[in-house]
């Protein structure tokens, strides 16, 4: 077990250190420093000026290791920068990204904890329950809703709620956010419904042929033959048994919790680390942007390596393999 | 050359294509029960499908010359395509409802009254015309980009599975690596990295799609290497580069279809999304919704655009992942079994 750990561990390090290879690349090597600074600071000042803004932001090294240069170089610099969380400042406006990510992370988890446990908790019912009535009209049917929910695009759904719950019905503020517990409901309530909204087809079409899968299998049948309930087959022989895919394909979304949801949080106001990153973008703010993907990416790798030693801890082959 | 005349020639191309594809089609039974099958289940979704595919084609056959008398000086020179001459160039001033005969806000008298089957947006273009030049773009993102990502991943994805050693490792690598970065965090980096324009959107899209397939292509290879008719090939000392062809490939196409299908909605989606950010498509539905967006805050409220937008997306994405659905349950052997 220790080895396969050691193994698993070294594996996830390695990808980490790819993921920042690859964000070197895209954003040091194809996108020179001197066009961030260019793009920071307007097309039309001197020379000097970048230089200096080079230096501040720590972008004036040669990229490449090289005779003389081996460890003062961006590319060092950048793996050492990325591992130790030193991010620096942010390209558009030099705040200290560290802090903005601090910041940010609260707001983004109050939206995304509820909304990931409440797509949850409609979409595994759901799926059970479609499941259970397969091959009916039933089954049928909610199957063409779950495509037709699926084939909506996101933006609409945001528009269509704004417009309809928020403007036209007054239920609920359109966006907005307070960090006062009594009254965050009621700005997370429209974007946790769109965020349910849009996710709950593709959901109960994947859990459902998990179940379906499950529920085609040897020992099933033999349950069946036994005389044992269709309904007791769903809740005990089948959805316990799809656990296991199921877990696997939940932890994978939990790390992105974190980095929160680029199109809600913007839409809906809510000053987490998704609508930071969509600021980001639309200022031409690289260095966010790379900080952002390597956080992603971190906390997906961490999340893997736990999962498969969850796995490898009770299940024995998969250490072997 | 102009790219018209590109935009013909892959007209043309994609005729042939399509031609080829019909005549080894029919020479395989496999193949043309799965077809006459798919036909039966989702006639509307293919016959939906088949407009905005024929939308788009005539989209994109344009030619120069021909302009009608009240043409400037400039169009006349420009190449436009046949829904160009028999939708476009009805310009307005600003916004009108469909049908109407005066300019919404301000009741100015139309220059084309009752012309407007959908309306007006903010400057003056009509909106079904624009709903239309949609279709070309949205079948461009998914085309382009799955030509691009498909063969990349079915290249690596079948030498990681059939050599497996060092290549398997390297490809291996460079998938998780690929696929532990946020998938859309990393397409808005690549396009701001890249630049925006058609091509780099594909491009982008491209990168951040073909690791999924490539995972599925290389798990195939590996329960396909193993069967006993590609043992007894490589007894018989047929050629390595023979066998992936003859007996592997063939063996990946209807994974290949399922996924072309599959794949192509989620791009259109993502399209729209980055449209939202700025870094879309031009003409594309997601512009005209990201464009129409803050018109539902208007008062009387301008709906027509966004609806026509909305509407023309949903259709597409709606007809195509019917599609995939039969598709997946026609061509996959394994949900066949499961119904027998």
């Amino acid at each position: 077990m220790l080895a396969y750990a050691i193994r698993r561990m070294g594996y996830g390090i390695l990808v980490v250190l790819g993921v920042l290879f690859f964000l070197f690349v895209l954003f040091f090597a194809v996108t020179s420093p001197d066009d961030v600074a260019r793009k920071a600071l307007g097309e039309r000042v001197p020379d000097s000026v970048v230089e200096q803004w080079k230096i501040n932001h720590g972008y004036d090294k040669p990229l490449f290791p090289g005779p003389g240069r081996w460890t003062d170089n961006m590319l060092v610099d950048h793996y050492r920068r990325m591992l130790t969380f030193d991010f620096g400042r942010s390209d558009a406006d030099d705040t200290p990204i560290m802090d903005r990510i601090t910041r940010g992370a609260g707001p983004s988890l109050t939206l995304t904890v509820p909304l990931f446990l409440l797509s949850l908790f409609t979409g595994i019912p759901l799926a059970l329950l479609v499941a259970f009535f397969r091959e009916t009209y039933i089954d049928r049917l909610g199957v063409v809703i779950a495509v037709l929910a699926m084939s909506v695009s996101i933006l609409l759904y945001i528009i269509g709620a704004q417009y309809l719950i928020g403007k036209l019905l007054h239920w609920f503020p359109i966006s907005g956010f307070d960090t006062d517990p009594r009254v965050i409901a009621r700005f997370l309530a429209l974007p946790i419904l769109v965020g349910v909204l849009s996710g709950i087809g593709g959901d109960i079409r994947f859990y459902r042929t998990v179940f379906l899968e499950e529920s085609n299998t040897d020992y099933v049948r033999t349950a069946r033959a036994k005389g044992c309930g269709e309904a007791r087959i769903m809740s005990v022989h089948v959805f316990r048994n799809s656990l296991i895919p199921l877990l696997t394909q939940v932890v994978v979304a939990i790390p992105f919790l974190f980095t929160g949801s680029l199109l809600l949080e913007s839409f809906f106001g809510i000053p987490g680390l998704g609508a930071m990153t969509v600021d980001a973008i639309q200022g031409n703010d690289f260095s966010v942007l790379r900080t952002m993907v390597y956080i992603g990416s971190l906390l997906f790798v961490v999340g893997q390596v736990l999962t498969d030693l969850s796995y490898g801890l009770v299940d024995p082959r998969v250490r072997f393999e | 050359m102009e790219s018209h005349v590109v935009s013909n020639w892959v007209v043309v191309a994609l005729g042939l294509a399509s031609l080829a594809a019909i005549v080894l089609v029919r020479r395989s039974r496999i193949w043309s029960d799965a077809f006459v099958q798919l036909w039966r289940r989702r006639r509307l979704a293919l016959f939906v499908a088949g407009i905005y595919v024929g939308i788009a084609l005539l989209d994109s056959v344009a030619w120069v010359g021909g302009a009608d008398g009240n043409a400037d000086a400039v169009s006349v020179h420009e190449s436009r395509s046949v829904i160009d001459r028999l939708f476009g160039g009805n310009q307005e001033r600003s916004y009108s409802a469909p049908f109407a005969d005066v300019e919404f806000y301000g009741a100015q008298p139309l220059a084309h009254p009752g012309s407007h089957i959908l309306g007006t947006d903010l400057i003056g273009r009509d909106v079904f015309y624009l709903a239309l030049k949609g279709a070309r773009v949205a079948l461009l993102i998914g085309g382009l980009t799955s030509l691009l990502a498909i063969p990349l991943a079915l290249l690596f994805g079948v030498s990681a599975g059939y050599f497996g050693g060092r290549i398997d490792t390297v490809v291996f690598f460079v998938m998780s690596t690929l696929a532990s970065m946020p998938g859309l965090l990393l397409l808005i980096a690549l396009i701001m990295v890249m630049g925006k324009s058609t091509f780099a959107v594909c491009v982008a899209l491209a990168v951040t799609g073909w690791v999924g397939f490539c995972r599925i292509a290389r798990g195939e290879t590996l329960k396909l290497r193993e069967l006993e008719y590609v043992s007894a090939a490589r007894a018989l000392g047929v050629s390595e580069l023979q066998i992936v062809m003859r007996h592997i490939l063939p063996n990946l196409m209807h994974l290949v279809i399922i996924t072309f299908v599959l794949m192509f909605s989620g791009l259109v989606l993502s399209e729209a999304i980055l449209s939202w950010l700025g870094i879309g498509v031009d003409g594309s539905w997601g512009q005209m919704i990201d464009q129409a967006r803050n018109e539902l805050s208007r008062d009387p409220i301008v709906w027509w655009n966004i609806s026509a937008a909305g509407i023309a997306l949903f259709g597409l994405i709606l007809a195509v992942n019917f599609i995939g659905d039969a598709l997946r349950d026609v061509l996959d052997p394994r949900t066949l079994q499961g119904n027998e």
